[in-house]
């Protein structure tokens, strides 16, 4: 029996051994670049430095959190993981958009709303001059010649319009 | 002495303001013409008076007197001469006494023109004038005094415009300096450009609101605005493209824009102005749309006092700055009472903005236009949403939330899109009826020559399926324009006997109008292809490199070859880099990215360095590095193709406006196509 247990011991020291010595080796990958740091750094805005994005700004509170990314890269997070990271400690305002949740839907559902009532009074208008227009145009018919829409020659239109404005007198 | 003649001149002219708007209206209730009068030379005083202002504050910046606590604010010792007059407008005080002093020269200016025409109009542009300065007289004698200087008595230092009590003055030997960003050549000329954008278009809504008020229901207010709205809106447009121009030169993050709330408080007055421009083009023609015109034109002027209102209360860094600032409240009273006054004008005439046409097609000319003013106005939407959103979430939530360039570029994607098709069709769709068979005869030939914005964008590797779209509206637009003014010149030629040179200068010259407007789209569309390179196309790279090391982005590669820090005489610490470029194996040349420090601030400037073409930009930032060790230097290196257009079509579009203004034979525009 005792000779099992120090095998089985033994099994598992060895088991131990292995994990302690490859899981940190598969977790931290390569040293990451400043190209993958960046790529996420561009996705967020420290509470300082309000709307510049933490890649490109200059400051040492920035410059920090750029190597928290590297940090937690090399220990081999995911973007959305070390996104996340930021999200708790510093607040919704650390990324590039509000999260779409709860009151922040407003901000995306306003300006579709705006646009879809453009969009309709768009269409509700147009109806509206055209239906306006059909009723000038019958009555128009009925009382003179409709002007031919398209001048044959431009340099003709030009003239003639240039002679009803002298009648009408220039300002 | 010179801060009491500077306080005395605002004071003055906030006495006369008053005097003037009282005046004004008393003379056109009892319809006196000598009250008038009087109100009339007002508008033409104040301008003057406050040149004195501005001169006595520009003359304690040149001369150091850093008893002021404004100059000693924004000013240093070390700064050369143009930096401390320019410093007028480098900080709140300054800026809005500026600010007055240009909307008193746009006052009286309007002033002097002839009127004799327009009597009817004058009392109330001149109350509307007045109003508005006597407005930002309040802000500056009460709240933001330029001239307030520093005191010291037994309890300390006190800062007050007269001398307090027993209070004795205080001499500070150095001023904080400038803010290093602001000592750029595009920050020097970026500021006036947009605050003459801004204040110019006092002007055409100063007559609208008197048309108005006097139930006018013609269009005479716009044409007598014309000229102003146009100067105002290249202001505006040279302000927005310079500040872009700075950000890429000086803020060293590789863009020109960044969908900041500042940024796009510039931007919404533009937005509007630009719909306006449009606008009144139907109102001129078809006697249409006469609503929109004042409605786009009471928007623009309100959005210029809540883009100033957003930027100098404090309330885009937090609402609780806003709370602690000063001046927020005052503005939302001003822009509440316009708002209110405005819309009450509005409802009451709005009888009398029928229109005399009706518009007959979608495909006409004013039914595109009516289009595009649409998408400018969703822009404007979003734009406003999207700037007052995180306030909204702060005062709710009590969570401040960033809204930043993806949400916008969302919006403004597709806008960009559908203004290029509108600027396609616009040209060639003439008023109130357009035939398809008409508008097919003109399109074939530039959508022929249009698939080579297609086919040149894919031979040069730039295939992402919406740019490719965007690059072959763009080619649509110039050749479309540049097919109509080779017909336009044909038909000229034919009729005349000319040659085809004498025939173009005809040509241009009879509609001057629609020609300018041509340039400032092909401008435009010019802009959009350095939009669409970098936005779509820009790819970057960063590393750390030992001396002699290289660096590659795409087929250029950068060799690190020195670096040096050393002092410059106006107090900054230079470390400026050498670093060489060469694409494909052929040398460039080299670059000098730099970082300067200034010490009298502690404000580092990056500025980059970069090789500039039509097709692309090398851009090189150097980020960081370590001293002595030579250990090396961080680079940060980025290709922006195309960018470059986005300046050249700039100053195409400047000249377009220009065009547009330059004083020639004024047609008549409703016989102009």
């Amino acid at each position: 029996m005792k000779g099992k247990y120090r095998y089985l011991l033994g099994i598992l020291s060895l088991i131990l051994l292995l994990v302690v010595l490859t899981v940190p080796a598969l977790a931290q990958g390569s040293d990451p670049t400043d190209d993958e740091v960046n790529a996420i750094a561009r996705q967020l805005y420290c509470p300082v430095c309000e709307n510049i994005p933490l890649d490109t700004c200059g400051t040492a509170a920035c410059e920090q959190w750029r190597g928290i990314i590297r940090e937690k890269l090399a220990e081999g997070w995911t973007e959305d993981q070390i996104k996340t990271y930021f999200v708790e400690q510093y607040g919704d305002r650390v990324l590039a958009e509000p999260p779409r949740r709860g009151f922040n839907w407003l901000a995306y559902v306003v300006p579709m709303l705006a646009l879809a009532a453009g969009v309709a009074l768009l269409v509700i208008g147009f109806r509206k001059w055209r239906e306006q227009a059909r009723v000038q145009e019958t009555t128009r018919r009925s009382g003179e010649d409709r002007p031919a829409a398209e001048p044959t020659d431009e340099y003709l239109k030009k003239v003639e319009e240039e002679l009803k404005a002298r009648s009408e007198g220039q300002k | 002495m010179v801060a009491e003649i500077g306080f005395g001149a605002i004071f003055i002219t906030l006495i006369f303001t008053l005097y003037g708007i009282g005046a004004a209206i008393y003379g056109d209730r009892t319809k006196s013409q000598r009250w008038i009068l009087s109100a009339h030379q007002v508008l033409k005083l104040v301008f003057p008076v406050m040149t004195i202002s501005v001169g006595s504050l520009l003359y304690l910046l040149a001369t150091d007197h850093f008893e002021v606590v404004y100059v000693a604010d924004v000013s240093s010792r070390s700064m050369p001469l143009y930096l401390k007059l320019t410093a007028l407008w480098g900080g709140q005080a300054g800026s809005l006494l500026f600010w007055s002093w240009l909307l008193a020269g746009f006052s009286s200016a309007v002033a002097f023109r002839k009127w004799d025409r327009d009597r009817d109009l004058l009392p109330w542009v001149i109350v509307v004038n007045l109003v508005t300065l006597a407005f930002f007289l309040v802000l500056n004698v009460f709240y933001e005094n330029p001239f307030t200087r520093y005191w010291q008595d037994a309890s300390g230092i006190l800062v007050s415009f007269s001398r307090p009590e027993g209070a004795i003055s205080v001499f500070p030997r150095d001023g904080g300096g400038l803010n290093p960003l602001l000592r750029h050549p595009g920050m020097i000329i970026h500021p006036p450009m947009q605050y003459l954008g801004f204040a110019g278009f006092i002007i055409p809504f100063s007559f609208a609101m008197a048309s108005l008020i006097k139930k006018r229901s013609d269009d005479r207010w716009i044409r007598l605005s014309r000229g102003w709205t146009l100067w105002a809106w290249m202001f505006l447009s040279l302000g927005l493209v310079l500040g872009a121009r700075w950000a890429y030169d000086v803020l060293g993050w590789g863009g020109y824009w960044g969908w900041d709330p500042v940024e796009i408080s510039a931007l919404m007055p533009w937005l509007t102005g630009t719909a306006y421009l449009h606008a009144v083009l139907i109102q001129e023609k078809r006697n249409m749309f006469k609503d929109w015109s004042l409605v786009l034109i009471i928007l623009t002027y309100l959005l210029v006092i809540y883009g100033t209102f957003i930027t100098r209360s404090g309330l885009l860094s937090s609402v609780h700055s806003f709370a602690q600032s000063r001046i927020g409240p005052i503005f939302l009273v001003f822009l509440t009472l316009t708002i209110l006054v405005s819309a009450w004008l509005l409802s009451s005439r709005w009888k009398i903005l029928r229109a005399d046409h009706v518009l007959e097609q979608v495909l006409s000319r004013e039914g595109l236009i009516i289009i595009g003013v649409v998408l400018f106005l969703g822009m404007l939407v979003a734009s406003f949403w999207g700037v007052l959103f995180p306030i909204l979430s702060e005062l709710v939530t009590g969570q401040k939330v960033t809204v930043g360039p993806p949400f916008y570029e969302r919006v403004a994607a597709p806008i960009m899109g559908g203004l290029l098709i509108l600027m396609v069709l616009c040209p060639l769709a003439v008023w109130s009826i357009v035939s398809y068979k008409h508008l097919g005869r003109l399109l074939w030939k530039p959508f022929l020559v249009s698939l080579a914005g297609i086919a040149l964008p894919l031979w040069g590797g730039y295939n992402r399926w919406p740019a490719v779209i965007a690059f072959w509206l763009v080619a649509f637009v110039l050749a479309v324009n540049f097919f109509e003014i080779i017909r336009r010149t044909r038909v000229r030629r034919k009729t005349e006997a000319e040659s085809w040179g004498t025939a173009l200068l005809h040509v241009l010259k009879r509609n001057q109008r629609s020609y300018s407007a041509m340039i400032v789209h092909i401008g435009v569309v010019l802009m959009a292809l350095g939009i669409i390179g970098i936005e779509f196309f820009q790819t970057e790279t960063q590393a750390t490199l030992a001396e002699g090391q290289q660096l590659s982005l795409g087929s250029y590669t950068m060799t690190y070859e020195d670096l040096a820090v050393f002092d410059a005489p106006d107090a900054r610490n230079v470390a400026r880099a050498v670093v060489s470029v060469e694409r494909d194996g052929r040398v460039l040349g080299e670059l000098y990215p730099r970082r300067d420090f200034y010490y009298d601030s502690g404000q580092p400037v990056t500025i980059p360095g970069v090789r500039s073409t039509l097709l692309d930009d090398f851009y090189v930032i150097l980020v960081d590095w370590k001293a002595v060790t030579s250990e090396g230097a961080t680079f940060k290196v980025y290709h922006n193709p195309l960018v470059k257009w986005l300046w050249v079509g700039s100053l195409v579009f400047i000249a377009g406006v220009v065009f547009a203004t330059w004083p020639g034979k004024k047609t008549n525009p409703r016989q102009e196509r």
